[in-house]
């Protein structure tokens, strides 16, 4: 491999690594932060890819699909976690896993009754439709710089909320003892509604965002979802930094891997995983 | 002299009727029972449902040739797995008896359905299903299949590439069955012919994480590229490929499937693709602008290339039990008969080959205007080599 062709694998990584960040940020948020386990977390990203390609087919933009899709997906998140999510805090990880997979399902089947079982596609919109030179003959798409910027930002908007304003103090604090959060006159209960549904957003998000650069198509979710776990676990439970750098090293990892062994690519995150936990149980950045 | 008449007229008229009641009976006490094993859920579902209402427009279309039988339908959903098939497919053979089994549409159940299938009292009827096992190693007299061997639109590419001047070909498919088998089709005639494959990629399945690889190609800059990826995988191999911009500067070539149903998807980013197949919706052969508005009057909907290759099971069926004048009962005598066809077919007309196999025409498409349009016959009545396969 040339040196050239190494960066250009290096920056196909870590925009691949973001990419994966920002599908992980929202199960980082709900599993890592509140503890709870949302096996359902695909389906949301799922959602999102599916809603934006319905809205842009009915509205025609771009812009206004992913706005409506994204508010779509808070009011999603919201319902779900007032019918479901919130009988189950007090109940082990057991009942959760029980649940979140039998949504999976559910969310499976709405998406064939609803929008059948082709695979669809979305254009990039117009604006962000262009191409940087790259190098000799290929070129960088605009959109997926645009999409990668996104990711960074939600990543600082992420830590900064949780690590530095009252609101995230609540959260860790609300995972720590809620009791204790409640008694202080916190109302946990719509605090906990609210993070669970931004969590559902941030799944749709990538979903919406990564739209024009994939293909829509049934069972979508299930496929993302391990790699999220990974990303999740290789970084420590409840650290948004160390889901930040743990996608940014499997987002890396499985491209090189793609180039130097494709046929053994699959497996080798799962490797890297158990070698980071053989060094370190908890993961990365484990509190 | 009338009186004669009369009684002639009269005797003509009790064999007639009697006659007609006995293959009345016939028919009523044996109807042609079909086995339908294709996927009506899952990722394969709208494949599933095509090739029924092919199979079934077929035989309501033609059910003058099948001399007063009833045909009784047996649907079973295969979900596309193949863990399911064995005891799908003997539930047919043995609880229905079913006396034609159709499908599968994916290569992995058609391979349980074999098993199981294989040699027995029935005819089965392979309306997509590529593995070249089927009508190799595994062939048998009663197995055909009315689709394509997934050999079939890959050999002719190669022999494409170089007639376009492409000498240094990059091979990227998915590391299975269908994947291998296409690469390696193509590989036999673009080598033989002097061509050389610069590199060959076979990712696991079903990966899309193609960026890597579309960065690879664009380094190693070779003449062409030529890939078999079907369904979302073809989306968004051929959306990448654009958007790192290497249309237009690099050919993408590959087996049909790769803009098969996918174009509107694909959008502008096909445009340009050339791909090898056994069909084109915009087939200029009356059969298809025929069988094309029929198919649109009964469902609603212009049929894909699913739909024809059931179809062509429903008139191979039809066909059949015409020649043998409604009596299906032998079996050996079905298979004979079934044999000697020549199927009047959406895409040309086609024979089996001894394996069961079409022997059939590969069309050269390229993606105009949202369209693949046929460029030329890439290869015409190409039988596959049936390797493997003794009869």
């Amino acid at each position: 491999m040339s040196t050239e062709l190494f960066f250009v694998q290096l920056i196909n990584g870590i925009q691949y690594g973001l990419l994966l960040f920002l599908i992980a940020s929202g199960l980082t948020l709900v599993f890592g932060v509140m503890g709870i386990l949302n096996l359902a977390h695909g389906s949301m990203y799922m959602v999102g890819a599916y809603l934006v390609w319905y809205f842009v087919a009915v509205t025609g933009s771009f812009t206004v699909a992913a706005m409506l899709s994204a508010v779509v997906a808070l009011g999603l998140g919201i319902l779900i976690e007032r019918l479901l999510i919130q009988r189950l805090y007090n109940r082990n990880h057991l009942d959760q896993v029980l649940l979140t997979i039998g949504m999976i399902f559910v969310f499976n089947s709405l998406q064939s009754i609803l929008w059948g079982n082709d695979p669809y596609g979305v254009a990039v919109p117009d604006a962000l439709s262009g191409a940087v030179p790259f190098t000799d003959n290929s070129s960088y798409p605009i959109y997926r710089i645009f999409a990668a910027l996104i990711c960074i930002a939600i990543a600082v908007a992420l830590y900064f909320v949780v690590s530095k304003t009252r609101l995230g103090m609540l959260i860790r604090a609300g995972e720590s003892n809620r009791e204790m959060v409640e008694a202080l006159g916190v109302n946990i209960k719509s605090l906990y509604t609210i993070v669970f549904a931004i969590g559902v957003m941030l799944a749709a998000v990538s979903g919406i965002i990564a739209a024009p650069m994939r293909s829509i198509v049934p069972g979508m979710g299930e496929s993302v979802l391990i790699t999220c776990f990974v990303v999740v676990v290789i970084g420590g439970m409840g650290s948004i930094k160390g889901a930040f750098v743990g996608a940014l090293l499997v987002g890396i990892i499985s491209t090189f891997a793609a180039v130097l062994m494709p046929t053994m690519s699959n497996m080798i995150i799962y490797i890297f995983m158990i070698l980071v936990l053989l060094v370190k149980p908890q993961g990365l950045f484990a509190k | 002299m009338s009186r004669i008449k009369s009684l002639a007229g009269a005797v003509l008229a009790t064999t007639l009727t009697a006659g007609l009641s006995t293959s009345v009976l016939a028919a009523a006490g044996d109807p042609v029972k079909i086995g339908i094993m294709l996927p009506f859920s899952g990722i394969y579902a709208q494949l599933g449902e095509a090739g029924r209402d092919g199979l079934k427009l077929a035989l309501k279309q033609q059910a003058e040739q099948l001399h007063g039988s009833e045909v009784e339908y047996i649907e079973l959903d295969t979900e596309a797995k193949p863990s399911r098939a064995p005891e799908l497919a003997s539930s047919l053979l043995n609880q229905h008896e079913a006396d034609f089994v159709i499908g599968p549409v994916h290569s992995g159940v058609a391979m349980g359905m074999i098993k199981m299938l294989r040699g027995k009292d029935t005819i089965m009827i392979i309306p997509n299903a590529g593995a070249a096992a089927a009508t190799g190693p595994l062939c048998a007299p009663n197995i055909f299949r009315t689709s394509f061997s997934s050999w079939q639109p890959s050999y002719p590419m190669g022999q494409v590439a170089l007639d376009k001047g492409y000498q240094k070909v990059y091979a990227i498919s998915w590391n299975y069955g269908m994947g291998r088998e296409s690469l390696d089709a193509f590989e036999e005639s673009f080598t033989a012919g002097g061509g050389e494959i610069v590199e060959k990629v076979l990712l696991p399945f079903p990966s899309t994480n193609f960026q890597p690889h579309i960065s690879d190609i664009a380094a190693t800059n070779p003449d062409a590229v030529f890939t078999f990826f079907a369904g979302g995988g073809a989306i968004k191999f051929v959306k990448d490929y654009d958007a790192m911009g290497l249309r237009g500067k690099i050919p993408l070539l590959g087996s049909g499937f790769l803009t098969e149903g996918t174009l509107q998807a694909q959008g502008d980013a096909a445009e340009g693709v050339m791909t090898g197949l056994h069909y084109a919706e915009q087939l200029d052969v009356p059969k298809n602008q025929e069988f094309r508005e029929a198919f649109n009057t009964e469902y609603g909907h212009y049929p894909d290339i699913y739909a024809v290759q059931g179809y062509d099971a429903g008139q191979a069926i039809a066909s059949t039990i015409n020649q043998l004048e409604g009596n299906i009962s032998d079996k050996q005598a079905v298979i004979n008969t079934m044999e000697k066809l020549t199927i009047d077919s959406p895409r040309g007309e086609f024979t089996f080959s001894k394996a069961h196999n079409p022997i059939q025409n590969i069309y050269l498409r390229e993606v105009k205007d949202g369209v693949n349009v046929v460029q030329s016959v890439a290869a015409e009545a190409l039988e596959d080599p049936a390797r493997g396969c003794k009869l």
